[in-house]
């Protein structure tokens, strides 16, 4: 059974994005109950991420919390925009090569004129990509 | 009017370390006539709009702001992919060189403290091109049209988290202050000018208490 991996982009005040990912198939899946809780871990590691974003000038976190059996990682823009990977155990190398290609995405998204920073991402082009870098590095 | 294959702006390459998409020799750089244009079109705009002269300024300043927080995403990414500022006089030194230098090609001419407020920056800028072609009428008495460069710095500073009030005011330059050829300005061929633009950061307290926090 394949843990599904779950990404979010958080702002300063709400997540920008959601997307949960099953790295079998590339597609949302995962019964109701499962994905509430790892929203609910998610979103209390984040004031494990507010904790220690001024400790460190680097802008991956590495993992900030360990649940069962998942960890969260992080890793924050020069706007203190956060990504965060809740997956079960995946290898630090692969995870921050994940975070670096969205990274990129995120930038080249937020040169887009009518893209407002800090307002949720709705564009099915940056999703599609979010989803295929996930595939290639994380399955 | 047919078009290549439109690309998706998340497939362009957004360039590195100073290497940008751009055609000239170097890089991205914009002809100073057509920002001009556009700037003088803006400021012309919002004074049609705006009652009085501070609101004009708040006007500039929220213009510049979104400019800002892309900026400071687009600047870091560039320059150093792995690293943010969490100290004050980093995120200011990245201020003052790398961004001007993206916005400008040149650093800002200096960054000073000010010595009866501690929370208070000045980013000084001889040759600023916001206000190079612009005169201000005396009804409009203290306006600085650097107000849009002024929002640009706010919305650097607050997109990294270090909440910021940044006005902008002209200066006189003192004599001998400023070393350039008496003939006045290379670029533009105007001549000298007599007042310098000078960007008052003042930072939030809370700022200050977590910079001051993180020093131990």
């Amino acid at each position: 059974m394949s843990s599904p991996i779950l990404f979010v982009i958080v702002g300063k005040n709400e997540p920008l994005f959601e997307a949960e990912i099953d790295t079998y198939t590339g597609t949302t899946g995962g019964n109701d109950l499962s994905t509430r809780q790892n929203y609910f871990v998610l979103h209390s590691a984040l004031d494990l991420v507010e904790k220690s974003a001024w400790t460190t000038n680097s802008m991956y976190l590495r993992v900030v919390d360990k649940v069962n059996h998942q960890q969260v990682s992080t890793f924050l823009t020069a706007g203190n925009i956060k990504f965060m990977l809740l997956h079960g155990g995946k290898g630090e190398e692969v995870v921050r090569s994940f975070f670096n290609e969205v990274y990129g995405y995120y930038v080249k998204l937020s040169m887009n004129p009518f893209y407002k920073y800090d307002t949720p991402i709705t564009s099915l082009a940056f999703e599609n990509r979010v989803r295929a870098a996930a595939r290639s590095y994380l399955s | 009017m047919s078009r290549a294959a439109a690309s998706n702006i998340l497939d362009r390459p957004l360039g590195r370390s100073g290497g940008r998409g751009g055609s000239s020799s170097e890089g991205s750089a914009v002809s100073l006539s057509a920002f001009a244009y556009v700037y003088s079109e803006l400021v012309q705009y919002h004074q049609g709009r705006a009652a009085s002269i501070s609101e004009l300024e708040r006007r500039l300043e929220s213009a510049g702001y979104g400019v800002g927080l892309k900026v400071l995403e687009l600047v870091a990414y560039r320059t150093k992919e792995t690293k943010r500022e969490t100290r004050l006089m980093s995120i200011l030194h990245f201020v003052s060189s790398s961004v001007w230098k993206a916005l400008f090609g040149k650093s800002a001419d200096s960054l000073e403290r000010s010595i009866d407020h501690a929370d208070e920056f000045m980013i000084v800028d001889y040759e600023p091109i916001t206000s190079t072609f612009v005169s201000v009428p005396p009804d409009l008495g203290q306006l600085s049209a650097d107000a849009y460069v002024s929002g640009i710095i706010a919305g650097v500073l607050d997109g990294a988290g270090f909440s910021a009030r940044v006005t902008a005011h002209s200066v006189n330059v003192e004599e001998g202050e400023y070393a350039k050829p008496q003939g006045g300005n290379v670029v533009t061929g105007l001549p000298a000018r007599k007042d310098k633009a000078v960007f008052l950061v003042k930072f939030s307290q809370e700022v200050l208490a977590r910079d001051a926090a993180l020093e131990r």
